[in-house]
C-alpha cells in the first residue's frame, strides 16, 4: 500500500434527494391526516397506545431522517438524545411538577443544546468514524443515567414514575385517547416545520452538504455551522419526541435507552426510505409492528424471522417505502393524462 | 507501578482478542467498503460448528481447519446470496442488510445450540505464561496466532497476484475491471476471507469469554473501537488498536474512580473519538484526499 496519498472524487454517502420529492402533495397529506383524526374514535384503548408509540417512534425516526437525509451525517446515537428528552420530561414533571406539556418545549430546548455541542467534536469524523463516535454516546448513555451522582434526580436503576395526564377543560376523553390527539398535534407540527426547514434556505444548505461538501463551501456554505445545526435540531426534535414518549409508556429507566432503539430507529430510517419525511411514519410501523408478527411467527426464531422480513423489505425496496410513493405518483400522473 | 505493568500486561492479553476480531473487520471493510455488523455473529456460528464438529469426536485441529474451510465457502455464500443483490442499493440499504444478517444467525444459533453457556476446549493449555499470573499460556498462544495471522496477509496481499488484484479492486474498481480483473469475485473472495478469519478469532476467544450464541456482542463492539482506532485501511493498525484498546479500557476501570466494570465501555470509546478527533483517519490509516 503506498505512501503517496490517496484522491478519491467524494462520492455522497446518502443519496441525493431533491427538494420536492421529500413530502406528501397537499391532497394525499390532508386524506392521511383525516384517517388519523377519525380511526382513534373507532378502535380500542391498545390500538390508540400504539398508534400514539407510532407517531412518537415517527417523530423519533424523522429526526434522524433530517439529520442523515437532509444534511448526510449518519448518527446511532440518537436513543441518547431521546433519553435526555424523556429524563428531562420525566424530572420537570415529577420533581418539580410542571406541567407535561410545557416540559416538550424544555426538553427540545436541552437536546438542542446538547446535539449542537455533540456535533462539535463530531465535525471532524464522517462516514463510519461519525457512527462510531455516536455509537460511543449511545452505549454510554444507560450507564451515565445510573450513575450514583445523578441518582436524586434520575432515580438510578429503578428509573421514575410519570403520571398520565387527564383530558383537559372537562373533556369526555380517556387519558389514552387524549395522549394520541395531544401528540398528533405536536407531530404534526413538528412534520410542518421539518418539511418548511428543508425548503429553506437552511435546508438547502443541509442539502449542499450533503451532496458535496467541498462545492458547498466553495459555494458560500458555512458547513461547520450547518452541521452542527443539523445535529442540534435532529436532537432536538428527537428530544421532544423522546419527552412525549416518557408520558405515554408512564416509566422512564435507563435501560429502555440502549443501543438497541437507536439501531431501530436507524432501521425505520432506511425501510421508510433516507430523505422521504413521510416514510419516517412508515418505517416507524415497521419497527413497532414487524417484531410482534415474527414474534408471533415463531417465538424461538423471532429473530430470524425479523431478520428475513427485514431481508425481504430491502430486496424488493432497496430505496424504501419511498419507491411505492414515487411508482404510485406516475401511475396517478398517468391516470391523469 | 507494579499495578501498572500487570494492568497493562492484563490489558495486552484481553487485547489479543479484540486484535483478532478487529483484522477481521479491516479484511472485509478492504473488500467491501463497509462495516460489516454481523462479523461477530458470523464468528460465532462458525465457533459453534467447530465446537459441534469436536463433540462428534474429531480431533481438535482437524476440526479447526475444517471450520476455517466452511467459513471461508460460507462467506463467499452469505456474499453471492444475499449482499450481491444489493451492490447497487445505496450504503445505508447495506447497513440495513447486516443488521437483518446480524438477527438472522444470532436467533438460529440460539435455535440450534440453546442459550446455555458452554466451555470451549484450548490447544495451548491454561498454565500461567513464563510465571506471571496476568497471562495464561492460551493468552500467549493466541497472541503468537494473531501476529502469524498478521505476517501471513501481509504476504498474501503483497507478494501474490490475487492479493494485488483484490488491492486493486477495493481501490479503483472501474481501473481494476479495465485490466481484466473479476472485480465482483473478489469481493467474494474477501467476505470468504473474511469469515475464515473471523472464525480464527472465535475458536481462539471462545476459551476465555465461553461459548454461546451472544459471546460476540461486548467484544465485537470493541474489535470495530479497534479497528477504527488503528485504521480501517490498515490490517497493522487493527491488530495494534486491538492492544491498545484493551490496554485502555484495563485502565480505565483500575484508575479513574467510579469507573469499574461498567464505566470502562464509555471510557474507552470517549478515549477513542477523541483520538479521532485530532486523527481522522485513525492512527495508521491513510489520509484520503477528497476532491470535488
Amino acid at each position: 500500500m503506498s505512501a503517496v496519498e490517496d484522491v478519491a472524487t467524494q462520492t455522497a454517502a446518502v443519496e441525493a434527494v431533491p427538494k420536492r420529492a421529500m413530502t406528501l402533495g397537499t391532497g394525499t397529506s390532508l386524506v392521511v391526516l383525516t384517517l388519523l383524526l377519525v380511526v382513534p374514535l373507532f378502535v380500542k384503548n391498545f390500538i390508540i397506545f400504539q398508534m400514539t408509540m407510532l407517531l412518537i417512534y415517527g417523530v423519533a425516526v424523522l429526526a434522524l431522517n433530517i439529520l442523515t437525509g437532509g444534511s448526510g451525517q449518519f448518527s446511532l446515537g440518537q436513543s441518547a438524545f431521546y433519553a435526555i428528552g424523556a429524563y428531562t420530561s420525566a424530572i420537570l414533571m415529577e420533581q418539580y411538577d410542571v406541567n407535561y406539556a410545557l416540559t416538550l418545549p424544555v426538553a427540545g430546548l436541552v437536546c438542542f443544546g446538547a446535539g449542537f455541542l455533540f456535533g462539535q467534536p463530531a465535525l471532524r469524523l464522517s462516514g463510519v468514524y461519525l457512527a462510531l463516535a455516536t455509537f460511543a454516546l449511545a452505549t454510554a448513555m444507560p450507564q451515565l443515567l445510573k450513575l450514583g451522582y445523578f441518582e436524586k434526580w434520575t432515580g438510578g436503576v429503578q428509573g421514575l414514575v410519570v403520571t398520565k395526564p387527564d383530558a383537559p377543560f372537562g373533556l369526555h376523553m380517556s387519558q389514552d385517547v387524549w395522549l394520541y390527539y395531544f401528540t398528533l398535534v405536536i407531530t404534526v407540527a413538528i412534520y410542518v416545520f421539518s418539511v418548511n426547514l428543508l425548503r429553506s434556505r437552511s435546508g438547502r444548505a443541509f442539502m449542499a452538504i450533503r451532496d458535496n461538501e467541498i462545492a458547498a463551501s466553495a459555494m458560500g456554505v458555512n458547513v461547520a455551522l450547518y452541521k452542527t445545526l443539523a445535529f442540534g435540531v435532529s436532537a432536538g426534535i428527537t428530544g421532544v419526541a423522546g419527552g412525549l414518549g416518557a408520558i405515554a409508556v408512564q416509566f422512564v429507566a435507563p435501560d429502555s435507552y440502549t443501543i438497541q432503539f437507536a439501531i431501530a430507529l436507524f432501521l425505520g430510517m432506511v425501510v421508510g426510505g433516507v430523505g422521504w419525511l413521510p416514510g419516517s411514519f412508515i418505517g416507524s410501523a415497521f419497527i413497532i409492528f414487524v417484531p410482534n408478527i415474527a414474534e408471533n411467527i415463531s417465538k424461538g426464531l423471532s429473530g430470524a424471522v425479523f431478520g428475513v422480513l427485514l431481508f425481504l423489505v430491502i430486496f424488493l425496496l432497496p430505496h424504501g417505502a419511498r419507491q411505492i410513493a414515487t411508482v404510485g405518483q406516475q401511475l396517478l400522473g398517468r391516470l391523469r393524462r | 507501578m507494579e499495578l501498572f505493568t500487570n494492568q497493562i500486561l492484563a490489558g495486552i492479553s484481553t487485547g489479543a482478542i479484540y486484535a483478532c476480531l478487529a483484522l477481521a473487520v479491516v479484511m472485509i471493510y478492504q473488500a467491501i467498503d463497509h462495516l460489516n455488523f454481523a462479523q461477530g455473529e458470523m464468528a460465532m456460528f462458525s465457533t459453534f460448528i467447530s465446537w459441534q464438529l469436536m463433540q462428534w469426536g474429531i480431533p481438535y485441529w482437524v476440526a479447526f481447519v475444517l471450520t476455517i474451510a466452511f467459513s471461508f465457502a460460507g462467506g463467499i455464500a452469505i456474499e453471492r446470496i444475499l449482499f450481491k443483490p444489493l451492490a447497487k442499493a445505496p450504503i445505508l440499504t447495506n447497513v440495513a442488510g447486516f443488521i437483518a444478517l446480524f438477527s438472522i444467525i444470532n436467533s438460529s444459533a440460539g435455535l440450534i445450540w440453546d442459550f446455555t453457556i458452554k466451555q470451549y476446549p484450548t490447544p495451548f493449555g491454561s498454565a500461567p505464561f513464563l510465571g506471571s499470573q496476568l497471562i495464561s499460556t492460551h493468552q500467549a498462544g493466541m497472541i503468537g496466532v494473531t501476529l502469524l495471522l498478521l505476517l501471513a496477509l501481509y504476504f498474501f496481499f503483497q507478494y501474490t497476484r490475487v492479493g494485488l488484484a483484490m488491492r486493486a479492486a477495493a481501490s479503483l474498481p472501474e481501473s481494476a475491471r479495465l485490466v481484466g480483473i473479476n472485480t465482483s469475485w473478489m469481493i467474494a473472495l474477501g467476505w470468504g476471507m473474511a469469515a475464515a478469519i473471523g472464525a480464527i478469532a472465535g475458536i481462539l476467544i471462545a476459551p476465555v469469554v465461553f461459548l454461546e450464541p451472544n459471546m460476540m456482542l461486548g467484544t465485537l463492539i470493541y474489535g470495530f473501537a479497534a479497528a477504527v482506532l488503528g485504521g480501517l485501511t490498515s490490517p497493522f493498525g487493527a491488530v495494534i488498536g486491538g492492544f491498545l484498546v484493551g490496554i485502555f479500557e484495563n485502565l480505565a476501570g483500575t484508575y479513574i474512580p467510579y469507573a469499574g466494570n461498567e464505566l470502562k465501555l464509555p471510557i474507552a470509546l470517549a478515549l477513542i473519538v477523541s483520538i479521532l478527533v485530532v486523527k481522522p483517519a485513525g492512527l495508521f490509516g491513510r489520509h484520503i484526499v477528497k476532491r470535488v
